[in-house]
């Protein structure tokens, strides 16, 4: 303050910026000053985990990916190897690349607003939420041979037998399939005129199979859960 | 005698020896603080002024800023460890237990890795959340945010082949759960859809390519120590310096237009 300078500044600049030095530079050290505080007050205290030597004889039970990846283990509950773990993070990757490509409304540009971006913050909030939930559910509740337990029971091997899963018949699977795609691509369409003409076709073909394979995920584990169903579509090739 | 001078020709000299290493004066100037930025080649990626709400956390939550700072972190420690550790299905666990219990400072340079790993994972995913609800990945940020989600991806990825380094059986099974999970891809994987069609068995899929054979051993040890200390930091840097540069170009920190 005792620099004459800068009250002739204000003056100078008439514009939203401040000097990076040190108003941001500030921040970042002392950012960095917290973080690796806590880090090393975090590792002095907790061991990072280590188990036996690995004994590939002797399989761990249950055997868990790591927390980031158990969401996706968690989904092998309800869907074969090769969507769980390959074609949905595929498709889930692929979706954040392109949000920015479908997303074309213009407002909410660099603040926060939820009044003008009502698709959009729900869309992207569920698919977070969903995403830890499963990791939530993959780490912490997932006891021996992949059990459901709660926080508060313990985990044993002695559980009651799961109930028997039934598959839907093939004809049955693909009504069901392309009703739930054709019905989520109709009812918007019907519903919002609007939301169908900002987008475009292209756009809007994409964003809802996204969308729609977000919510058709959900829906499995919903039917898996509630009907004891295991697949809506078996063939000899793939199941889905 | 005392030299009448001597406190200006000490005071010179300081600021000489000053220049010399930072190439503009100390005192506090709007051309200094300039300087300071653009003159420094690790403050110079930043611009020498910037817009206020930029530097308010309540709007960046120095997301990006801390998970770039854990990354450093991490290669910080990860150097370290390496001066321990071999990577061979004989010595690694025995190498990871000397770090634990032996080596001076050892068992906090593991921890900090292992721990500043998960923390990288949140902070990038925070980091991305926040990009996302301040509507930053907008025109002209679009492709900013891809290259934020290769990084995501690469985050992962690290963070996964970190994981069976200690040769442990937390680690050997959770890659275990993985690769097999890549053995599952479609066309590519021998246990996935369609694989027969083009003549994929276990020993020639994609699963055998990651681990460098049909089960999880020595080989897969390797790869994973490569992959995590020398290849997936060096498409990370790559990058994080597009990720940085673009920000800069494409008008700096968001806010309202």
């Amino acid at each position: 303050m005792e620099n004459s300078w800068q009250n002739k500044e204000s003056v100078e600049f008439e514009d939203d910026t401040v000097f990076t030095w040190p108003t941001l530079v500030v921040k970042e050290f002392l950012a960095a000053i917290f973080v690796m505080v806590g880090l090393l007050f975090y590792s002095f205290f907790v061991n990072a985990p280590l188990g036996e030597l690995a004994d590939p004889s002797q399989a761990e039970n249950p055997a868990k990916a790591p927390w980031y990846f158990a969401g996706l283990q968690e989904q092998l509950v309800y869907f074969d190897p090769w969507f769980a773990g390959v074609v949905l993070p595929s498709i889930i990757v692929v979706g954040l690349i392109l949000l920015p490509y479908l997303d074309n409304n213009p407002k909410g540009n660099g603040y926060i607003t939820f009044k003008e971006r009502k698709f959009a913050i729900p869309v992207f909030v569920s698919g977070y939420v969903f995403w830890y939930l499963l990791v939530y559910v993959g780490t912490v509740l997932r006891g021996p041979f992949w059990t459901f337990f709660w926080p508060w029971q313990e985990w044993t091997h002695d559980f009651p037998t799961p109930s028997p899963l039934i598959n839907l018949s093939l004809p049955v699977g693909i009504a069901v399939l392309i009703g739930f795609y054709a019905a989520g691509f109709a009812i918007p369409l019907l519903l919002f005129k609007n939301f169908f003409r900002s987008l475009g076709v292209i756009r809007y073909a994409l964003t809802m199979g996204l969308l729609l394979t977000m919510i058709g995920t959900a829906g499995k584990v919903f039917l898996r859960l509630v009907f004891d169903i295991k697949y809506i579509i078996v063939t000899p090739w793939i199941n889905l | 005698m005392k030299d009448p001078n001597s406190e200006k020709k000490f005071k010179d000299s300081v600021n000489d020896i000053w220049r010399s290493v930072f190439r503009h004066g100390y005192t506090d100037t709007p051309r200094n603080r300039v300087l300071q930025i653009i003159s420094n080649v690790w403050l110079h990626l930043h611009p020498a002024r910037v817009r206020e709400h930029g530097t308010k956390l309540r709007f960046t939550w120095c997301m990006g800023g801390i998970t770039f700072f854990i990354f450093l972190v991490e290669v910080i420690t990860g150097v370290l460890l390496m001066f321990y550790y071999t990577p061979d299905v004989n010595k690694a666990f025995a190498d990871t237990i000397d770090l634990m219990y032996t080596v001076p400072f050892g068992r906090l340079m593991r921890n900090v890795h292992r721990w500043g790993a998960h923390a990288m994972v949140i902070t990038v995913s925070v980091h991305m959340f926040r990009v996302f609800i301040t509507g930053s990945y907008k025109p002209p940020r679009r492709f900013n945010w891809v290259m934020g989600v290769f990084l995501l991806v690469i985050t992962f990825l690290l963070s996964f082949t970190g994981y069976l380094l200690p040769w442990d059986q937390l680690g050997y099974w959770a890659i275990t759960v993985g690769m097999n999970m890549g053995g599952a891809t479609p066309f590519l994987g021998h246990e996935g859809p369609f694989s027969q069609l083009l003549g994929i068995t276990a020993s020639n899929d994609i699963r055998f390519s990651l681990v460098g054979g049909t089960t999880i051993a020595a080989p897969a040890l390797l790869r994973a120590y490569v992959w995590h200390c020398v290849a997936i930091p060096v498409i990370a840097v790559a990058l994080m310096m597009v990720h940085f540069w673009r920000i800069r170009k494409d008008g700096g920190i968001s806010g309202r237009l």
